[in-house]
């Protein structure tokens, strides 16, 4: 087994442990938006994207970049997007504060 | 390591903190959103980190930059008009359907990375099963999510498909999928091999989602978005890029717990959901079995209007139907009409109320129904004994007394006790039974009034006649 692929097993199985670590009981209101934002931390593969882009050089390997460029900016961006959309919600809480504060 | 990959190398380390903490953060509805902020600003490090290496590196060639720009701007073009402008009923078809092609995005690095080694190349272990497992992973989540999409926006029909023969389909495609394996993994490449492998993950990703019912989605959705991250972290192995392993992993891992939180909520186990054929969600087959108390009584609009009228708290428990008639507006309006006349109103959510858990939260959310009315299960459920008229809409199996007897199918489950109020109100469409399939035996209490209609069209008469006794 090489240095690399040891460092990177070795990553992966701890971000593994961080990852059941941090997402212990959470409540059931934050549920889809939790989903939601965890979609979006995928799309990291854009980085993915990225690298191959950087590595095309015949129109098989373009075609495959572009898709790859595609699927991975719709994840990323729409996630994010929606995720703060959901979670925006929250935020605005009429509460009983007088009236001529629901501007939006 | 040269000074930029250094450089890179912290970077990619700082946003993968970002992401934990960002998570973290999520957890909490007060952090929640800063959490995701968080989380976005990791990613938009990583991405400007990732464009300087392309640049520093140079090799990239001019059709490759057109490539990359124009597919990223398609990209986000779409992903941000879609996410602003769906409504938020639809956002768990929308979630799936970015889970969809990020999946698609993981496959395509894998497929990419296999054909550039060459034709005919005997390949390393250490990259030829990461490349497997990306590609495998990658194409089950892209396929089975885009059925998850179509389900949960009716365009695939929601109830269990199933047809003669899949069993043996299903055997055929898991020994397909070994001998792709064999073929990726153990010998040289061909680019036919890969073609095998992501053909049998295309087909397996579909028999996996067709058979489950649509009630079921969301659990599935979730999965899906688990399995995302992992052909993601196994893409991140092939390009040897860190940042890809980390959050991959930590999404599948922080994934698989939210998985198994939402099949608890529902009463259901993973394994249960995966072997499919479980209802429907949106049954109106009202084959109901023969020991069902169908004496209810039937209520109007009007005698609702004026019970509302006259009650001090008011509890409105909100369900699927609620959801599927979009009937939140209408809701919100009846209950802004009661508390400005001082009635204490509330809404009981039950954790899968809605399409997904925590889904009628954010519904309410948007039409401004204010957080501290939102009550859940264990707040809500004391509140029923000095509740006057419980509002129930479009719920059916989360309010079902026989939850705490024992030999049924939701028996177990948590149910909010509205049976506990002095009186309530059911609108409903019909007498149908809720996803469960059976009968609700609060339907027929002395103190509980039916009322037929759909959500959207019973409320709006509801409001107009609690109006007119409140005027009086």
């Amino acid at each position: 087994m090489s240095e690399e692929l040891f460092t990177n097993l070795a990553i992966f199985v701890l971000s593994l442990l961080v990852g059941f670590e941090v997402m212990s009981k959470i409540p059931a209101t934050l549920q889809t938006p939790m989903m939601s934002g965890a979609n979006a931390i995928h799309g990291v593969v854009v980085v993915g994207a990225f690298v191959i882009a950087a590595e095309a050089n015949s129109w098989v390997f373009y075609i495959l970049a572009f898709f790859g460029a595609v699927f991975a900016a719709i994840n990323v961006a729409g996630g994010y997007t929606v995720t703060d959309r959901m979670l925006g919600m929250f935020d605005r809480k009429p509460k009983a504060k007088s009236e001529g504060d629901d501007s939006k | 390591m040269s000074t930029l990959q250094t450089i890179a190398s912290l970077i990619y380390l700082i946003s993968a903190v970002c992401y934990v903490l960002g998570v973290h953060m999520m957890r909490s509805p007060k952090t929640a959103r800063k959490g995701n902020g968080l989380s976005a600003i990791g990613m938009f490090m990583a991405v400007i980190m990732i464009i300087i290496e392309v640049v520093a590196d140079g090799k990239i060639t001019a059709t490759g930059w057109i490539v990359l720009i124009a597919g990223l701007a398609v990209g986000i073009a779409y992903g941000v008009v879609k996410a602003r402008k769906v409504p938020m009923t639809d956002v768990p078809q929308l979630v799936s359907l970015f889970n969809a092609v990020g999946g698609g995005a993981a496959a395509v690095i894998g497929i990419f990375d296999y054909l550039m080694k060459g034709d005919g190349v005997a390949l390393s272990l250490a990259f030829s099963i990461p490349v497997f497992l990306d590609v495998i992973i990658g194409g089950i989540t892209f396929s089975g999510s885009l059925i998850a999409t179509g389900k949960l926006s009716g365009k695939v029909p929601g109830k269990p498909i199933t047809f003669p023969g899949a069993k043996i389909l299903n055997i055929i495609v898991v020994l397909g999928m070994l001998v792709a394996a064999w073929f990726m993994i153990a010998t040289p490449t061909n680019i036919w091999f890969v073609i095998l492998g992501l053909a049998m993950a295309l087909i397996f990703g579909l028999l996996m989602t067709l058979p489950i019912g649509g009630a079921d989605m969301p659990v599935v959705v979730s999965l899906l978005n688990a399995f995302t991250g992992l052909a993601v972290a196994f893409a991140g192995f092939v390009i040897n890029n860190q940042v890809l392993i980390i959050a991959g992993a930590l999404v599948g891992a922080a994934g698989t717990i939210l998985t198994l939180q939402m099949a608890e909520a529902m009463n259901r186990s993973v394994a249960n959901i995966l072997a499919g054929g479980f209802g429907t969600g949106d049954s109106d087959s009202g084959s109901a079995g023969p020991d069902v108390p169908v004496d209810v009584k039937e209520t109007s609009a009007d005698d609702i209007g004026l019970q509302l009228a006259y009650a001090q708290n008011v509890m409105i428990v909100p369900g699927y139907g609620l959801a599927a008639a979009q009937a939140q507006h209408e809701v919100a309006e009846l209950a802004t009409v009661l508390t400005e006349k001082g009635i204490n109103v509330n809404y009981a959510i039950h954790p899968v109320a809605g399409r997904m858990p925590g889904h009628m939260n954010v519904l309410l959310a948007d039409v401004n129904v204010p957080y501290d009315q939102m009550k859940q299960l264990d707040d809500a459920n004391p509140m029923f004994e000095s509740t006057d008229v419980s509002l129930v809409i479009g719920a059916n199996d989360v309010t079902n007394p026989l939850a705490r007897e024992s030999g049924n199918e939701i028996s177990g489950m948590p149910i909010l006790d509205v049976d506990k109020s002095k009186s309530v109100v059911v609108i409903k469409r019909s007498m149908s039974t809720g996803y469960a399939g059976i009968q609700n035996p609060l339907f027929s209490l002395d103190n509980t009034q039916m009322f037929f209609s759909d959500a959207k069209v019973g409320l709006q008469d509801i409001v107009a006649a609690t109006k007119q006794y409140l005027d009086d």
